[in-house]
């Protein structure tokens, strides 16, 4: 079967989600520019939405539409050659509405999973849980009338349970997208020892028709970025207890000034309370779960987690992709106020941020923006004369900077102690390309 | 063409600004003015110089594709609405495409050489940004044949031009062209930031020609054969001028010193459903222009100053040669060595022209009579050029589809 031949029949799991709907554009894009290739004129193809919610799916067609053409207007050029026989399409706008028509009547969305039984290949981003995801997988796989491959979207499970407990006989890779898929441009590609070849070799061309940028994780819950996230997000959870015993401060004092030092001072483009509330502090605790049974040599659990799930803060977007409340409150879309888990309420920046910013000292001079780094050319020598300046820096923020930079620089080297990362380069490009940092977390700035 | 019958003057010129990428105040998420604000503020503009609605006989307004980017057609029925005193009167709305503010002011020219007015409100706006540039395209692309239109590029008129740059290139050399070319930008850049209304007024970069120069065409994001600065700027915007007989100058109160005369003018209009013979000359353009010359009875060597339709900088290179100022194949070098800069031999477009005012484009026509009008009469603020004594005269080309309609008029600062 060729590549064009396997992206014939295709299913989306969980078409409706997040990521679904993400990889759904995406997939669609890819196979509607298979379809026009001259050699694929007259073939049938066919991507199936699945989702349980009929209403998430009603709502799916009108998201294509609107993202069809944004895509279609930057590539009309193209489009103009290949739709050049049909006489009847002569503007622009004659084109790019027939791309859109020619995605949308591809697309069945669907709320019964019969309709995978006949795909090649199968897209699975259905919630984080082994079980469904399990349960899901093997049925099709028992029922399929093809040799069916599956990309799973996991964000923790390891592959090869996946296999093993749904009977996949290594047609099954793990495609980690990062969210939303559309714009993020990092992939994290994880085969199992089972894994075929060609499964893989497939799974790379199709990553590469989508510009994606491909980084192999090994198979190991939670895999390269989250690998990464959880664990710093864990270690700023024990850096404000730390910090709020020591310089005797309330815990959401220490949180703030951990927030603004991570931010700030590591030079990133949200502090890492903001991103655990970004992420979801639900998600993050969930996926806690799935990795922690799979490591011995680490607790990955946090009671603070706890805590806030139970008094009902979880951070998250709204469908609007506006941030919900979380560690920290946000007025348009900016953090004004951080949550007591004492008092059970948030307590605005303003009545004591002034203290905790003197606590924290002013910084060097040679202090950079995270979002003036995007564009730098010399951007290795502008951060490297702020870290030495930090050195000498004598000041409480610097010495929280310079031990987190360390500690995040460990996690990274443990991922690829641990093989879960084939090298320090594809663990920097993971949180360069995947989390948007300014530089990878396996660097010299902090020795 | 007839020796023009009866004096003829412009005064009283007025520009809105040219909004579009470039203008701070521009965000194309947020709503904009509509052609009804451009009309009454370019109209009122000249109003308010000329003593009021009363004194105008009738009103011409030039627009291409209202009908399309704004889905509104009947044009002429909006002059009444700048003015409760331009109602009841005649007025006439004319498309030509890029060149329609060039038949507003020809039309109004012949309206008072036909002594059926002495004073005539010329008009002349297009409001694009309200679709997308790939959009726009499909129409604007409609000053050329619409049979041509599925073979054209999705990008249909720089398609065109990009084109006769390809033939220019491959004819003449490709270096010395892209130099001529980037200095045509830079020169626009600077002049525009010299005229608060331009489009590029706030154009910051301290070496518009290093840019220009480093940006290569790139045929799979764009044109084969040109960059985004060889073109010419998506617009909204509208000007206007008093076209006047003598009596009628007297009426508004205007001196002839603070008008300019219209000296002669050429019209020239070519099959639009044949291809240009040689892609490296435009050949209407000549005609129109040697046409107005002749009329004006002067030559090339007596013009101060010319406002030509640099629709894209290949066009502008392309006039220079139809002028006669550069051989064929030697437009770009004359450009290049500064010749037709601010401070050159003969200054071009300066405030801008249509790559750095911007190109409004059933209103460019007009603009060019309104900056001419300011240069001689030493109205032009930071943009002002010395005019020198043995070369009064300006001289305005505008042109519509590729090479398709033309119009020229030769000026001189009345007296
Ligand atoms: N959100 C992220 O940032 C992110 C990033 C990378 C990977 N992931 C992973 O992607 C997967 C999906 O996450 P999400 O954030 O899109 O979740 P989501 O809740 O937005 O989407 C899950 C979708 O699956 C549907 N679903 C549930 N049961 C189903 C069933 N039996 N059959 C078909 N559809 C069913 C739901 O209706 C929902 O539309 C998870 O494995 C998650 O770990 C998420």
């Amino acid at each position: 079967m060729t590549y064009d031949e396997r992206l014939q029949n295709v299913s989306v799991l969980g078409a409706a989600g997040k990521m679904g709907s993400g990889i759904l554009l995406l997939t669609a894009i890819e196979m509607v520019d298979r379809s026009l290739q001259p050699e694929n004129k007259g073939k049938t193809f066919v991507l199936n939405a699945i989702d349980v919610s009929d209403e998430a799916l009603a709502g799916l067609l009108g998201y294509l539409k609107v993202q069809v053409r944004k895509i279609a207007e930057k590539k009309t050029v193209w489009l103009r050659k290949m739709y050049a026989e049909r006489e009847d399409l002569i503007e622009n706008y004659d084109i790019i509405d027939e791309y859109i028509f020619d995605v949308l009547r591809m697309v069945r969305p669907v709320t019964s999973m019969e309709e995978a039984f006949r795909s090649s290949l199968v897209f699975e981003a259905v919630n984080e849980n082994r079980a469904l995801k399990v349960k899901l997988l093997s049925r099709i796989k028992e029922n399929s009338q093809k040799d069916v491959w599956f990309f799973t979207n996991t964000s923790s499970v390891p592959i090869h349970l996946i296999d093993e407990e749904a009977g996949l006989d290594g047609k099954v890779i793990g495609f980690h997208f990062y969210n939303p898929p559309a714009v993020q441009k990092l992939v994290e590609l994880i085969k199992t020892d089972n894994t075929l070849p060609e499964v893989e070799a497939f799974a790379r061309q199709y990553a590469t028709n989508l510009k994606k940028v491909v980084v192999p994780s090994n198979d190991v819950a939670g895999f390269i970025g989250n690998g990464h996230f959880m664990r710093d997000g864990l270690h700023g959870m024990k850096a404000a207890a730390k910090l709020a015993e020591e310089k005797n401060l309330s815990l959401y004092e220490a949180i703030y000034m951990v927030n603004k030092v991570t931010q700030e001072y590591l030079v990133r483009p949200m502090g890492i309370y903001q991103l655990m509330d970004y992420v979801g502090i639900d998600v993050m605790q969930f996926i806690l779960n799935v990795m922690n049974p799979f490591v011995d040599d680490e607790d990955l659990h946090s009671d603070l987690l706890d805590q806030m799930m139970e008094q009902g803060v979880k951070g998250g977007q709204f469908s609007s992709g506006a941030q919900k409340n979380g560690f920290l409150k946000y007025e348009k879309g900016r953090p004004v106020a951080v949550w007591d888990v004492q008092q059970k309420q948030y307590v605005p920046f303003e009545t004591f941020s002034a203290k905790c910013d003197e606590m924290l000292g002013s910084m060097p001079e040679s202090a950079v923006a995270w979002k003036s780094t995007l564009r730098m050319k010399n951007k290795d020598e502008v951060l490297g004369r702020f870290y030495t300046d930090l050195k000498t820096t004598d000041t409480l923020g610097a010495e929280l900077a310079l031990h987190y930079g360390k500690c995040s620089r460990k996690i990274g080297e443990k991922l690829v102690a641990d093989k879960v990362a084939n090298n320090p380069d594809d663990v920097n490009t993971v949180m360069l390309t995947g989390f948007y940092h300014a530089y990878g977390p396996i660097n010299t700035y902090f020795d | 063409m007839k020796k023009l019958r009866r004096k003829v003057y412009m005064a009283a010129g007025y520009n809105t600004i040219s909004l579009g990428t470039g203008r701070k105040e521009f965000n194309p998420k947020k709503e904009r003015p509509g052609i009804e604000h451009y009309i009454s503020e370019a109209g009122q503009g000249v109003l308010k110089q000329i003593g009021g609605a009363e004194n105008v006989d009738e009103s011409v307004i030039g627009n291409f594709m209202a009908g399309r980017f704004n889905y509104q057609g009947h044009l002429d029925g909006f002059i009444p609405m700048i003015d409760k005193g331009l109602s009841m009167k005649p007025a006439v709305r004319v498309e030509g495409a890029c060149a329609s503010g060039g038949l507003s002011l020809v039309t109004g020219i012949r309206q008072v050489l036909a002594e059926t007015s002495d004073v005539v409100l010329s008009l002349g706006f297009e409001v694009q940004n309200t679709v997308k540039a790939i959009y726009g395209a499909d129409i604007l692309a409609m000053a050329g044949w619409f049979k041509k239109r599925k073979k054209g590029h999705a990008y249909f008129f720089p398609g065109q031009f990009s084109d006769r740059a390809g033939a220019y290139y491959e004819k003449y050399g490709f270096d010395r062209t892209r130099k001529g070319m980037a200095r045509w930008y830079a020169n626009a850049i600077e002049n525009a930031r010299l005229d608060p209304t331009a489009q590029e007024y706030h154009n910051t970069n301290p070496d518009p020609y290093a840019t220009a120069l480093k940006m290569k065409p790139n045929g799979a994001a764009f044109v084969d054969h040109l960059t985004v600065l060889d073109c010419s700027k998506v617009s909204d915007g509208a000007s206007g001028i008093a076209i006047c007989s003598e009596e009628g100058l007297k009426r508004i109160g205007v001196d002839k010193k603070d008008a300019v005369e219209v000296i002669g003018f050429g019209h020239a209009v070519r099959d639009i459903t044949s291809d240009p013979t040689d892609l490296t000359e435009l050949e209407t353009i000549k005609h129109a222009a040697h046409q107005a010359l002749e009329n004006a009875g002067i030559t090339m060597d007596q013009v101060g100053t010319v406002e030509t339709h640099d629709c894209f900088s290949i066009a502008g290179i392309l006039a220079v040669e139809a002028l006669g100022l550069a051989a064929k194949g030697e437009g770009a070098d004359y450009v290049d060595a500064g010749h037709t800069s601010r401070t050159g031999e003969i200054p071009f477009n300066t405030t801008g022209g249509l790559i750095g005012w911007g190109h409004p484009t059933g209103g460019t026509g007009v603009h060019q009579a309104v900056t001419i009008w300011q240069q001689l009469t030493g109205n032009a603020g930071d943009a002002q050029i010395t005019i020198d004594e043995k070369r009064p005269y300006g001289l305005t080309i505008n042109m519509g589809g590729d090479d398709v309609t033309v119009t020229s008029i030769v000026f001189k600062r009345g007296a």
